[in-house]
């Protein structure tokens, strides 16, 4: 289970996780398990089978629901992308003629790795969404949340087409647009101002920790490989002839490839530990800056409806269509505050839990990954220079 | 066989006079190649008789010639009485030094050519560790040290010169230690005059290092960086090694342009060591021309041994091509995940900035600490994966490639030999045909001609049968001393990363 898979209250009553998972040509087939004593449900335990769009248009539902604006919408797993791993599998099997049969099956072993672990993050990230809803307590009891988790058949939920995509877009537009506006209005509340200037920034710092942080795990992936290549020429040269030297060789090569191996575990956890968690939280607290802007927005509409107000009354023209309206904003105002508030510290306790648990993790990985290293090298070095 | 029939006894020491420099000159002098000189290990193992330790692989002992060779030097030294009982290494290691310093030997003379070589190689066999004990004592011997560059001069005629200190006890030089400046012409200089000398012998003449326009003149432009302080560095610690090859080389260190180089306070400019200069160019063309005629060249060599032998030097040089090129790519990812970590330091630490919980943002901020102290760490594991490695495997590729050139030059020599026979055989066509047509006047100016070019087809024989075995004999000489170059440098190598791993687990705890 993914790496922000954290305090997420796991109770009887609902229960949700992705049970397998299959990979075919351009897409993945989730089958999602759920177990739960809730009554709307007509089983207590059962799964069906969904793909990735059909978790973004739950994920849309969401957002576009009036009644969530005052909650962190849990953001959406991104899309599985394979093609990166696809393509490096063409490459290699147009190159097969090029290299020594070795070469060629550890490569294709390790791409076939690569494969693995990407179909697994991306499992795992479908899942944390669904424990994401399946733990809050409002969102669980969304009549679509039950639809996805229990319908048998094909939602016939598809990708959005061009038009709709072009929508989209413009919609971004004009929400950043409004969104700088409504981000300058200042707030009365001080626990939502210092929030408003907090996201802001964190959000940013994860962005840019984030694509460092890859930028760094790539350098030694490709640091390991490397050292592949030399394990690979070295045993070629060992293997030339049976003198003192060409042994050495032999040998040196089986170090490498065996701290090789290492060099790749402590990239992929850097990966999984580090940069995962980093790009999960740079999702939720964009998220969590919806949220904000919900708000705001609704601060502003707000503000607008008691000026119109009191125009009205000073004006003594539809003062009671001015005051329905004031009142309507009010309450959604007041609303979406409430479990805005709520939400926010629960992002925090959240977050600081998945950091912590994450980092330890790492620094102990790494340290019994060092220490392997360290044994290994240890070991050879023993040998080596025990016969000479 | 022709090696061991040349080798006469060696003259006791004292009642040597001759000097064996003005026969060094001579391209002809037998003693100039066998010479060894207080450079004990690669000398040692060649030589040792072939009562081989278990360590020792015995294919290196093969040739029946150098063995016995090496044999009837034994029973001469013994007959020296110079040294006692060699069971023990520790008394061969006291008779070489009395015999390096034996005061009948003239400086230069024979006993310090044959008598501390015949002790070497009259010691019992060693274990590995005594071998490499001698080596260390070899130090003790002849040590070279290339230190303080620095820079002479400004703008672009400024060069950096290089201190090369040397310490030996060797008779032949006029101190125990002495230094002298040098700078990177001097040292091509010096290839290229024992190129001249020794290559048509067969001898292998380490390369020196490459040069580098562009490094040089960014050194010279007096960009102060740390790519001009890394050439710098890696020029020195590779002519270093260079300088050290050549003083193992028995034969080379008895050349005097060495000792000269060595010693002299003022050398010449060496000319024709220019990129574009004349004789520059000219070398580039006769290069050409040799390519050609190596293509024609096929001897039908009753001896496989050569041809097995070069194949195993070009499959060889392939493979270490290859991983030059790997280790390569692995110093720049490593330079590049320096870069990296740096910079996501510096982010995290960003984030520890901004996250209001204090907790956490302590330990983002060590996270970010961490982070920066792992860049440093990588990045001296990438100068290590360079140094350590990187250069090992250039100079063993332009070793090679100097291996390849003697290989050639016997191939050159076997053809001078073939040419020369044809010639003679023509020329008694000739005669022939002139005993025939009976014209006693142009007879006589026939057989002269035979007789003149009998003589060509014995001597080139002879230089055939010589350039052979010394090929065989360096060939040997080096596999051996690249077999521990490299052992003891990919040791070297493990160790740093055994170092920088005990180092990345201090940072972690």
């Amino acid at each position: 289970v993914s790496s922000v898979n954290v305090d997420l209250q796991t109770d009887a009553t609902l229960q949700v996780d992705i049970s397998d998972a299959l990979s075919e040509r351009d897409k993945v087939k989730f089958t999602v398990h759920t177990k739960s004593t809730l009554p709307n449900f007509k089983q207590n335990e059962f799964s069906v089978v969904r793909q990735h769009e059909e978790f973004i248009w739950l994920h849309d539902s969401f957002v576009e629901n009036e009644e969530y604006a005052g909650y962190i919408i849990p953001p959406a797993p991104p899309r599985p992308d394979f093609d990166a791993s696809r393509e490096k599998l063409q490459k290699l099997g147009e190159g097969e003629g090029s290299m020594t049969k070795e070469e060629f099956t550890k490569m294709k072993q390790e791409l076939e790795a690569e494969y693995l672990a990407i179909f697994k993050k991306t499992v795992a990230m479908h899942e944390v969404f669904l424990c994401r809803v399946a733990a809050h307590p409002v969102l669980r009891k969304d009549l679509n949340f039950h639809v996805f988790l229990e319908y048998n058949q094909d939602l016939s939920v598809r990708g959005k087409n061009k038009r709709e995509k072009m929508e989209d877009f413009f919609k971004n537009v004009v929400k950043s647009a409004d969104g700088v506006l409504v981000a300058g209005v200042k707030d009365v509340d001080d626990f939502f101002e210092h929030e408003k200037t907090f996201l802001l920034e964190y959000h940013n710092r994860v962005k840019d920790a984030s694509a460092k942080s890859d930028r760094m795990i790539r350098s030694h992936k490709s640091a390991a490989d490397d050292i592949n290549r030399i394990a690979s020429t070295l045993y070629t040269l060992g293997t030339q002839d049976s003198t003192d030297v060409c042994k050495f060789f032999l040998k040196v090569s089986e170090l490498f490839e065996k701290t090789r191996k290492i060099e790749a575990r402590v990239a992929a956890d850097e990966d999984l530990k580090l940069a995962d968690l980093l790009k999960y939280y740079l999702r939720e607290s964009q998220a969590a800056k919806d949220l904000l802007y919900r708000r705001g927005r609704a601060l502003v509409d707000y503000e607008n409806a008691n000026k119109a107000l009191d125009r009205a009354r000073a004006k003594n023209k539809d003062v009671l269509q001015a005051e329905t309206s004031q009142q309507v904003c009010c309450q959604k105002f007041e609303k979406i505050s409430e479990s805005a508030k709520q939400e926010l510290i629960d992002f925090k306790t959240r977050r600081v839990a998945a950091f912590r648990k994450n980092l330890v993790e790492l620094a102990e990985l790494e340290l019994k990954h060092a220490k392997g290293n360290l044994q290994l090298l240890q070991s050879c070095l023993g040998v080596l220079k025990g016969d000479t | 066989m022709a090696a061991s029939s040349r080798r006469n006894p060696p003259p006791l020491p004292g009642a040597e006079n001759q000097d064996p420099l003005s026969e060094m000159a001579d391209e002809d002098s037998d003693e100039g190649e066998d010479i060894f000189v207080g450079n004990s290990n690669p000398v040692a193992e060649a030589f040792q008789p072939d009562t081989a330790n278990g360590e020792e692989p015995a294919d290196l002992f093969s040739e029946a010639e150098t063995s016995t060779a090496a044999n009837s030097y034994i029973t001469n030294s013994k007959s020296n009485g110079v040294h006692s009982d060699n069971e023990n290494d520790l008394f061969a290691e006291v008779s070489v030094e009395l015999s390096m310093e034996n005061p009948s030997t003239t400086a230069k003379s024979s006993g310090a050519e044959f008598t501390p070589s015949l002790t070497l190689s009259a010691t019992q066999p060693e274990s590995m560790e005594q071998l490499e004990e001698e080596k260390d004592e070899d130090s003790f011997d002849m040590e070279v040290a290339v230190t303080n560059p620095e820079k002479i001069g400004d703008g672009m005629n400024a060069y950096m010169a290089y201190k090369v200190s040397t310490r030996t006890t060797l008779p032949m030089f006029r101190n125990r230690t002495f230094s002298v400046w040098r700078r990177f012409s001097d040292f091509l200089g010096l290839y290229e005059k024992l190129s001249v000398k020794h290559s048509l012998n067969g001898c292998i003449i380490p390369p020196p290092p490459e040069k580098s326009v562009v490094g040089m003149t960014k050194v010279k432009v007096g960009k102060d960086d740390s790519s001009s302080a890394d050439f710098v560095e890696r020029r020195r610690a590779a002519l270093e090694r260079y300088l050290q090859r050549v003083v193992c080389h028995p034969s080379l260190l008895q050349d005097p342009d060495v000792r000269e180089f060595l010693e002299r306070d003022e050398l010449p400019r060496a000319v024709g060591t220019h990129t574009l200069s004349g004789a520059g160019f000219l070398k580039m063309i006769n290069r050409a021309s040799d390519a050609v005629s190596k293509m024609t060249i096929k001897i039908s060599d009753s001896d496989a041994w050569f041809d097995n032998k070069l194949q195993e030097v070009e499959s060889e040089e392939l493979q270490l091509r290859k991983l030059h090129a790997v280790v390569d790519s692995l110093v720049n990812h490593r330079k590049e995940l320096c870069g990296n970590t740096a910079v996501f330091a510096k982010s995290m630490a960003m984030l520890g900035n901004s996250e209001d919980n204090t907790a956490l943002s302590r330990a983002l901020s060590q996270l970010a600490e961490v982070e920066d102290k792992m860049e440093t760490l990588h990045q001296e594991q990438a100068a290590s994966d360079f140094f350590i490695l990187a250069e090992l495997l250039a100079d063993y590729i332009r070793l090679l490639g100097a291996v390849r050139g003697c290989f050639e030059q016997r191939m050159k020599t076997w053809q001078r030999w073939q040419e020369a026979q044809s010639t003679l055989q023509k020329k008694r066509e000739v005669e022939a045909k002139l005993l025939w047509a009976n014209k006693p006047d142009k007879l006589q100016q026939a057989k002269e001609e035979i007789t003149e070019w009998e003589g060509k087809v014995t001597q080139y024989e002879r230089d055939f049968d010589r350039i052979s075995v010394t090929v065989r004999k360096e060939f040997l000489r080096f596999e051996k001393e690249k077999s521990n170059d490299f052992k003891s440098q990919i040791v070297k190598y493990l160790e740093s990363l055994l170092q920088s791993q005990q180092r990345v687990i201090c940072t972690l705890f």
